[in-house]
């Protein structure tokens, strides 16, 4: 397509061609030359089972089992080849969309359903993963990651001379997240600190109903320079690349040569969430065009092409999907609703008056029903 | 050991002494190193703790408490400095919805003991924004701690509790008091501090009110700035024949009503006093809890001393509109005549 700035695709890496064909690339081929087959199975699989759970998500939606649902489809590249990227100790900070990025941080899938069925806030705890919690504030994480990534540099975690040891902070968020100040702020602190972060912008077109146009008239990765921050952009439907250019970011950011900015151009196939209606912000012909990028079709053409996905490593991938979409109905179903009294729990880390005096009436409260019914 | 120190003095011994305790303690903001901060609060820290303790920060408030988060993810305990009130709302996001509710919306699973000292009311003759009482705009939201010294004593115990406390503090100094000197004992709260509980009985204490001046007619209530002037209200209100209690918050949130109760049913009359403006304020979230608890005890309605609903006016004007000794002393006037 004809398209400018944020909406171009001048200077993508690309490993792939949208057919599924190699594409040799002089910096960052050598970043994926490690990956065998058995990893790109393992891609296809991550991707294919995700976009199956993704879409069971979207169906508990609509039966009202959720009450909203944020779609991660077609970013299944991006998210799974950057997140494959990542290793001990490296830390994650997610918007809200990274559904994919958790996955390969072995979070449950199912348990984030928590947070969208209106149990809890957050869902999994973050240590043990290298997985914060989803920031739905847009671009406020972008500072805890940095925050994060200059305390790993005091830790001694950054170019100890044990290159195995060592770990950067990887911050996800869109296209309009970049108009954040929290964002700008961010690479302020990172840049002058030249702390290990590096933030991966899934430049998914749209910020709800707003086109990247709205935000940026310049490639998204172009901000970097005014920070002193090397960028780079990728094809964000093409998982080796986006892996590969992950890896070298990483790698920059773990040996001590401060933060990258990365922009994976993408396409969000599906609505920003449940509760939006695409069809009113942008066309049929453009969703078409974006369907024949499939981030998933195209690796299934280079596999296929390469004799590498056989007929029984797809219905061993398909019986997967079904029974994670099995175990996510049940147990989305079977969840009990905590006491109510559970939402006066963790205000505080220590005693706080308001909220014990709160709490203490809300009891007293519920107790007077009791009561009632008693004496009925 | 009993030390003479003013206020600013007391703060700086006591982040010192927090420094010295936990090398975990970082102090982040503007020109707080070589320079020692605008007020000379840090003054000498960055020479003896060094770059990598006392960091200077780019000029970003929202950055700086949000990647002081990022690194208490990882056991940092930062102490924000912000330069002046009315430059604190570029964070205001970062505190509100961040850095309140993180302890919240991880099932505790996450700490945040992050420290934000913030000089802040007026009396000294400054420009705009450079004078504002924003402590109820904080006060409003869950998940933080609000407190602030009248005395360098207070002052020097509250900021290592705050520190201590494993919940985020807002420490809101009085400037306009930095300069005035006390006696400080400083060997309490290291013995608090030293203690198997030490976090706990700190932050305990730290949400306690103190009675300044016993009294039994009328309850004065005030924090910060405005307890030396409930003070000299007493004083001179004794000359007239009123014996005024006055209760100092030290901390808003939690608010220690139940001293303020306690009083109240003995005095009947209460007044508090604030430089923040009284619409929706500390004063009138203190009246509503003595008004449900104390009612039947209550001779005359508590009257609230405060700004006004304008913003902070031109320094020509500020004596004016700050509370003054005259309009205290009309108010204990008034609830005594009712």
């Amino acid at each position: 397509m004809d398209a400018t700035g944020p909406l171009s695709s001048d200077g993508l890496v690309q490993l792939l061609d949208h057919q599924g064909n190699a594409v040799g690339d002089d910096v960052y081929s050598p970043y994926a030359a490690h990956l065998t087959p058995d990893d790109l199975r393992a891609f296809w699989r991550d991707m294919t089972v995700l976009r199956s759970w993704d879409l069971e998500a979207t169906s508990l939606q609509r039966q009202g089992e959720l009450g909203l649902w944020v779609q991660s489809l077609g970013q299944e590249a991006a998210q799974i080849g950057s997140g494959h990227a990542l290793r001990e100790p490296d830390f994650v900070f997610p918007s809200y969309r990274e559904h994919g990025v958790a996955m390969t941080r072995d979070v449950d899938l199912v348990e984030i359903l928590r947070i969208f069925r209106g149990l809890q806030h957050g869902a999994w705890n973050p240590q043990d993963h290298g997985f914060h919690l989803y920031s739905l504030v847009i671009g406020t994480h972008a500072l805890h990651a940095t925050g994060y990534a200059m305390a790993m540099d005091r830790d001694g975690l950054v170019a100890s001379g044990h290159p195995e040891r060592d770990g950067a902070t990887v911050c996800y968020f869109g296209d309009g997240a970049t108009s954040q100040g929290d964002v700008s702020e961010a690479m302020v602190f990172a840049s002058v600190h030249q702390a290990p972060v590096v933030f991966f912008v899934q430049n998914n077109q749209f910020a709800i109903s707003e086109p990247a146009t709205r935000q940026s008239r310049v490639p998204i990765a172009d901000r970097g320079k005014g920070f002193g921050i090397p960028s780079v952009r990728v094809d964000g439907n093409d998982v080796i690349a986006c892996h590969a250019v992950t890896q070298w970011a990483l790698q920059h950011a773990r040996s001590g040569n401060g933060p990258v900015l990365i922009e994976a151009f993408t396409y969000r196939m599906g609505a920003h969430t449940t509760s939006d209606d695409p069809t009113r912000y942008r066309s049929k012909a453009q969703e078409t065009y974006w369907a024949e990028r499939d981030p998933i079709a195209r690796l299934d053409a280079h596999l296929t092409q390469r004799g590498e996905l056989s007929d029984e490593f797809r219905a061993l991938v398909t019986a997967e999907a079904k029974a994670l979409g099995q175990r996510t109905r049940e147990s989305v179903r079977g969840w009990e609703r905590p006491a109510t009294t559970t939402m006066f729990d963790h205000v505080y880390a220590l005693p706080h008056a308001t909220v014990d005096a709160d709490r203490a009436w809300f009891e007293r409260y519920e107790r007077s029903f009791a009561d009632v019914e008693a004496a009925g | 050991m009993s030390e003479r120190l003013t206020m600013a003095g007391a703060i700086n011994a006591g982040l010192r002494a927090a420094m010295e305790r936990d090398d975990k303690v970082l102090l982040m903001g503007e020109d707080i190193g070589a320079l020692g901060g605008v007020f000379r609060v840090t003054d000498g820290l960055h020479k003896d703790f060094g770059e990598a303790r006392v960091m200077d920060t780019p000029l970003a408030e929202s950055g700086i408490v949000g990647t002081a988060i990022g690194m208490a993810m990882r056991g940092y305990r930062s102490v924000i400095e912000i330069q002046f009130d009315g430059f604190i709302f570029p964070a205001y996001d970062q505190i509100t919805t961040q850095l309140a509710k993180m302890h919240y919306r991880s099932q505790g699973q996450i700490t945040l003991p992050i420290v934000i000292r913030v000089p802040f009311a007026g009396g000294i003759g400054a420009v705009e924004h450079h004078s504002e009482s924003p402590e109820a705009l904080f006060a409003h939201t869950a998940g933080l701690r609000i407190v602030s010294p009248a005395t360098p004593q207070d002052a020097y115990d509250l900021i290592q509790q705050s520190i201590a406390c494993p919940d985020p503090v807002m420490f809101f100094e009085p400037k306009a008091r930095y300069w005035v000197k006390g006696d400080v004992d400083t060997e309490r709260v290291r013995a608090q501090l030293d203690a198997a509980d030490g976090e706990a009985a700190a932050t305990a204490e730290m949400a306690s009110a103190r009675v300044a001046r016993e009294g039994s007619d009328v309850t004065v209530v005030a924090y910060g700035p405005t307890v030396r002037l409930a003070l000299q209200a007493a004083e001179v209100a004794a000359t007239e024949g009123t014996d005024v209690e006055v209760i100092d918050l030290r901390s808003l949130s939690p608010m220690d009503s139940d001293t303020v109760v306690r009083s109240a049913k003995r005095t009947g009359r209460v007044v508090v006093v604030h430089e923040a403006p009284t619409a929706f304020g500390s004063g009138a979230e203190l009246s509503a809890r003595v008004t449900e608890e104390a009612f039947f005890h209550l001779h005359a309605p508590v009257l609230r001393v405060g700004g006004f609903h304008t913003p902070y006016p031109g320094a020509t004007f500020e004596h004016d509109y700050l509370p003054s000794l005259d309009r205290v002393l009309d108010a204990v006037d008034r609830v005594m005549r009712h």
